[in-house]
């Protein structure tokens, strides 16, 4: 556990070493509150055109920071030959791999701490009030949903050489799903068969990321979603967690470690 | 000679540049096709600006709708037209879009049963305080797509309803500007004269000049918007029965009955009006005396 979190540790720092998450950061404040201080036909009430905006590119900057800070891992210790020094120690790779992906995952957590606490203070000052469960909530469930990806972008950085490469097929995979993932049942309903099981199949087999993405919740200030129905988001997302690990595993324990 | 410092050097290049920049700046407006009204975002956007308009009108039904609002998986049950933003509880065109919004259905899978856990499915409008949530979203689909009628019209009902009298005409006639041949707007306008302003004879003007505008694009038509005929002619028919020109408002009222879903109705009223003209005026009963 100890090497875990050593190595868990160094991809922290790493975060906060590099410039992306103030980039992003300092963009989605500038834009939030430029749009939060223009004035539609003299109107103060409207709040939720930015909150519209201001989660849009929260989800946009965590994305990114969860891919990008992911997708460099392990290509780069193999880049730079730091990961035999870090497999003589002696670690193995399994715990390599729990300890990049507790890493990158932690480091989404804190970023979306942040980018969330902006948020909060951004429509709480607008709206006046502070509904903090839904914030912790809607934190909790975009967390969890990060979870998925990092964890799949790790699978990614295993199989495919570049670390470019994995991270624009893990935006299209995720984008995909996000915006298609709840539909494919309708659209399988429509195909002839044998067409009709093949994307009934693939319907059951993603991870439905989408579940994650409550932002109308917060927006239209609608019901918080029951603790038992996270809890099971939960538990469905850390199944996915595990499959994609072990499949990362079992890919990296026979792989070749120089390029 | 003695050799330039960098530092002069540079001075002078600057003064250079300064010069040419106030000889070149009349030029280049002259060299770009482009008129000085452009904003920057049809600077940046080009044409493509109208996708960007669609979407952000689109938003703020979504915003009508508090987040309950059908995809494009769900496009039968999309709604047809934007008559349900201006329709008050209960009129014709709000059960049709209440029928139009159950759009959900029952769960097909136990996935679909779960993810509905996680988004919004009850059917509401917006209300009190909340109303001007629309008002961001068509005022930027507006500055998208300034040809875009209906951001406009609909805008400016919720702006008359929020008591922003001064916003929507203000509003109204940027959409003229831009619209110079739209009913719609001039339909919108009458309206807000007529009702808010009181001003009768402006209203009267303006709604003639609607009419005149149907005429001109829609008479010749295969499907005419028959429906802004009937709300034109309607809204000048009343104001001219209370202003005592009932044979104007009889010939305004059989116009309507082309386009009306209920002509029986229009057809009660039209009798009424002609009982009324051909009965003779109170004041000149004492005379006959």
């Amino acid at each position: 556990m100890k090497t875990v979190l050593a190595i868990s540790g160094i991809v922290i720092k790493e975060l906060y070493r590099r410039k992306d998450f103030y980039v992003l950061f300092v963009l989605t404040a500038v834009i939030t509150l430029l749009m939060g201080s223009v004035s539609f036909f003299h109107d103060t009430n409207s709040v939720r055109y930015v909150k519209d905006i201001a989660l849009l590119l929260i989800w946009i900057s965590a994305l990114v920071i969860a891919i990008g800070t992911t997708a460099r891992q392990i290509p780069a210790e193999r880049e730079h030959r730091t990961i035999f020094p870090l497999l003589a120690k002696p670690v193995t790779r399994w715990q390599v791999i729990l300890g990049k992906f507790a890493g990158c995952w932690l480091a989404c957590g804190l970023a979306l701490i942040v980018l969330y606490l902006f948020f909060g203070i951004v429509s709480g000052s607008r709206e006046h009030h502070w509904p903090l469960l839904n914030f912790c909530t809607a934190l909790w469930l975009h967390w969890v949903m990060l979870g998925v990806v990092v964890a799949f972008v790790l699978l990614g950085s295993v199989v495919f050489t570049a670390p470019s490469s994995n991270a624009t097929i893990t935006f299209i995979v995720v984008l995909g799903i996000l915006f298609l993932g709840r539909y494919l049942n309708q659209v399988a309903l429509q195909q002839p068969e044998p067409l009709r099981s093949i994307v009934y199949g693939i319907y059951f087999l993603i991870p439905h990321l989408e579940w994650y993405d409550v932002r109308d919740l917060i927006i239209y200030d609608q019901n918080l979603v029951g603790w038992m129905d996270c809890a099971l988001a939960t538990l469905y997302a850390v199944i996915y967690m595990a499959v994609f690990l072990l499949g990362t595993w079992l890919v990296f324990r026979r792989k070749a470690l120089n390029l | 000679m003695r050799k330039l410092g960098p530092y002069l050097i540079l001075l002078l290049l600057l003064a250079a540049g300064f010069s040419l920049a106030t000889v070149l700046q009349e030029r280049v407006s002259g060299w770009s096709k482009r008129g000085d009204s452009d904003n920057v975002l049809k600077v940046l956007l080009g044409d493509g600006r109208r996708l960007f308009a669609n979407h952000f009108f689109v938003q703020a039904d979504i915003s009508f709708h508090s987040g309950y609002y059908p995809s494009i998986f769900d496009q039968a049950n999309r709604p047809k037209d934007n008559r349900h933003l201006t329709a008050k509880e209960g009129e014709p065109a709000a059960e049709e879009h209440e029928k139009q919004m159950n759009f959900l259905g029952p769960p097909r899978d136990w996935i679909e049963r779960f993810g509905r856990h996680f988004i919004i499915t009850g059917h509401t409008h917006l209300e009190g305080n909340n109303r001007s949530e629309v008002l961001p979203w068509l005022k930027l689909s507006a500055e998208l797509d300034p040809q875009k009628i209906e951001t406009y019209t609909v805008a400016a009902y919720w702006l008359r309803d929020l008591g922003k009298i001064k916003e929507a005409e203000r509003f109204l006639r940027e959409g003229f500007l831009n619209n110079p041949e739209s009913y719609e707007i001039l339909l919108e306008l009458g309206r807000l004269y007529y009702e808010h302003n009181h001003d009768v004879a402006r209203a009267r003007k303006i709604w003639d000049l609607a009419l005149r505008r149907w005429s001109e694009q829609e008479a010749a038509n295969k499907q005419p918007d028959l429906l802004k005929l009937d709300q034109i002619a309607v809204n000048l028919a009343h104001l001219e029965e209370q202003e005592g020109n009932l044979a104007r408002a009889i010939q305004l009222l059989e116009l309507c009955k082309k386009g009306s879903p209920h002509p029986e109705a229009l057809q009660k009223q039209i009798d009424a009006l002609k009982q009324k003209l051909a009965a003779p005026l109170p004041s000149a009963a004492p005379e006959a005396r």
